[in-house]
């Protein structure tokens, strides 16, 4: 029980810890600014006075840090009223801060486009285990045949050719070619097929390998063994003993890859036009320097993964008793 | 090694040649703008047909593979020195150098999605094969940190090392010359891996908007250009060919970094 405690608490300490220094190196990203924010967003013609008003609107006019570095002076110290300080007070209290560009809420732009993202990764979820088991208890439970070659193959394929390569085929193909889908955007209820399947197919084929080798492994053991010799039909064998045992992994790599799918979604939001988080740090945020809108992006997306990887590590733990005794 | 492993060889042999001859191989000059033969279909005169303005789509994909073994190998020789260093500090020293390191370090860059973070860095700096290179670097060296830290904390307790550390060895030594040649094989596996993913990252980012500028003939930047719906409908090849190059030299790096990681592991190779 002590062990228990101390790991949890271990585990919390450095997730606090890591989400700690992902907030603060995205806070500092904007330093990385060649130039100042303000000319880059109001242009080279911007009077001094306009680029004073920007930098005091946005908080740009107070030091970046608690102390900062001069070539004259050497290292100066700024005080907590610095800009680093006033993002994580803003972080802790829901405030991303405002556009550079709209000058609206960034949490509120956010917001709005995060159950697009979050839906489009749930779909593709449910396409790749919807493909993948079936295929991969096909493949483990015929071993080095065709099936088994077949899927191998296309498993192969899914992992190794990138989303913007099968997300265009997809669409030449399934949209250009048979007009069965429309190329882009999410007008109707069946245009997130094409985006769920080119962002879920490296998902399905890695589903697909861990699955056909689960089974593999768990036809060997001795509980499959005593339930052939009770009289139970293959099927009930595999889809009531073997893959109950042999899908743990598979939750695991699915909360690991839940945080994949929303970094992945970049891409195909843009391949597809799809109004989701992606789209929204490529076009408003990046395609626009509005640096306040990326930095509010790339730290949602970022704790998202951060928070999906843990809870995966947590019900991993209660699903495999193994796990949480060692 | 596997079949696939070879055929890998075969394809990546292939691209890098592509690369280092491209000015023999390219058919055109890549920049060179003919309006009258916009998206022209694959011909004699060019092989894989010419794009919105003209430009010969081959010498662009051929062009194309001299930009991505650019960035794999500069990507790949920076992060790997840089992870090897880092990993064999962490490995090497234990304690709290290890906890810092592998604790602390390895999971702050493991935590954040690579892509995202280059994308990140990439958005602040601005676009460029430099800052791109830089980004990528920055992603791609804690995967041979860990690959070395674990080869290290293994190797660190054989006997030649701790008779080399009797005899009186800096730590410079032992870690250089006796532990280091013991080391290199997983990392080799990792190198071939990470060529694959400095390819497809480049393109990824490139696909963004966010690589390299145009006109440079990044594959990226031409599955971007030949992606619309016109262009899928009238000229597909503008589309096909540059993904057909990435997804061929990502295979063959993936088959090459798994065939050896079977070879090299005994307990994986078929006998």
């Amino acid at each position: 029980m002590k062990y228990k405690v101390l790991n949890f608490l271990r585990q919390t300490a450095l997730l606090l810890l890591v989400v700690w220094t992902v907030v603060s190196l995205v806070t500092l990203l904007i330093e990385l600014v060649p130039g100042d924010p303000a000319t880059a967003i109001l242009g080279e013609q911007a009077t001094p006075e306009q680029i004073q008003g920007f930098n005091k609107t946005h908080g740009l006019d107070k030091p970046p840090f608690f102390f900062s570095y001069n070539s004259e002076k050497g290292f100066v110290w700024n005080g907590a009223d610095n800009r680093y300080l006033d993002y994580w007070k803003g972080v802790l209290t829901g405030d991303l801060g405002n556009s550079f560009r709209t000058n609206r809420p960034v949490l509120g732009m956010i917001l709005a486009r995060y159950p697009s993202t979050i839906e489009l990764a749930i779909a593709a979820m449910i396409i790749a285990v919807g493909i993948a088991v079936p295929l991969g208890v096909l493949a483990g439970t015929n071993k080095n045949s065709l099936i088994d070659n077949f899927s191998s193959f296309i498993a192969l394929l899914g992992i190794s050719l990138p989303t913007f390569v099968i997300g265009p085929f997809l669409v030449y193909l399934f949209a250009v070619k048979l007009e069965w889908f429309a190329p882009t955007g999410s007008a109707n209820p069946e245009d997130i097929i094409l985006p769920a399947v080119t962002l879920g197919a490296a998902l399905s084929a890695i589903i697909t390998r861990m699955v056909r080798s689960s089974v593999i492994e768990e036809l060997g053991e001795d509980y499959v063994r005593t339930a052939r010799a009770k009289g139970l039909s293959e099927k009930t064998v595999i889809y009531k003993h073997v893959l109950k045992n042999g899908l743990i992994p598979v939750v695991t790599i699915l909360g690991l890859q839940l945080g994949v799918l929303l970094a992945g979604a970049i891409i195909t939001e843009k391949i597809f036009n799809w109004q989701g988080l992606g789209l929204l740090l490529l076009d408003e945020g990046i395609g626009k320097r509005d640096y306040r809108l990326v930095q509010g992006c790339v730290l949602v997306i970022a704790v998202t993964y951060i928070l999906a990887n843990s809870l995966t590590d947590l019900v991993y733990r209660r699903l495999d008793p193994r796990i949480r005794l060692s | 090694m596997n079949r696939l492993a070879y055929i890998g060889i075969v394809v990546a042999a292939v691209f890098i040649l592509t690369a280092i001859f491209a000015p023999l191989i390219a058919t055109h000059d890549v920049t060179a703008i003919n309006t009258a033969m916009r998206y022209a279909a694959p011909s004699a005169e060019h092989w894989f047909g010419t794009d919105a303005i003209g430009r010969d789509v081959f010498s662009r994909v051929v062009y194309g593979a001299r930009i991505s073994l650019e960035v794999g190998i500069v990507v790949v020789v920076v992060s790997s020195i840089l992870g090897v260093f880092i990993g064999a500090i962490a490995g090497f020293y234990g304690s709290w150098t290890d906890k810092f390191l592998s604790g602390y370090v390895f999971n702050v860059f493991l935590a954040f999605p690579g892509l995202l973070l280059a994308i990140a860095l990439v958005a602040f700096l601005g676009a460029g094969l430099g800052k791109l290179i830089l980004a990528l670097c920055i992603i791609g060296w804690v995967g041979y940190a860990r690959v070395m830290r674990g080869q290290v904390l293994k190797i660190r307790e054989y006997d030649f090392v701790q008779a080399a550390r009797a005899l009186g060895a800096s730590d410079f030594r032992i870690l250089f010359t006796h532990i280091m040649p013991n080391a290199i094989q997983p990392l080799i596996v990792q190198a071939s891996l990470g060529m694959a993913g400095a390819v497809l990252s480049e393109a990824s980012l490139s696909f963004l908007g966010l690589g390299i500028p145009p006109p440079a003939p990044s594959w990226g930047t031409m599955l971007e250009e030949g992606r619309g719906i016109d262009i899928l409908y009238n000229a597909p090849h503008v589309l096909f060919f540059p993904a057909i190059a990435i997804a061929l030299t990502v295979l063959s790096f993936n088959f090459i970094g798994d065939g050896l990681r079977e070879y090299l592991d005994p307990k994986q190779r078929k006998r």
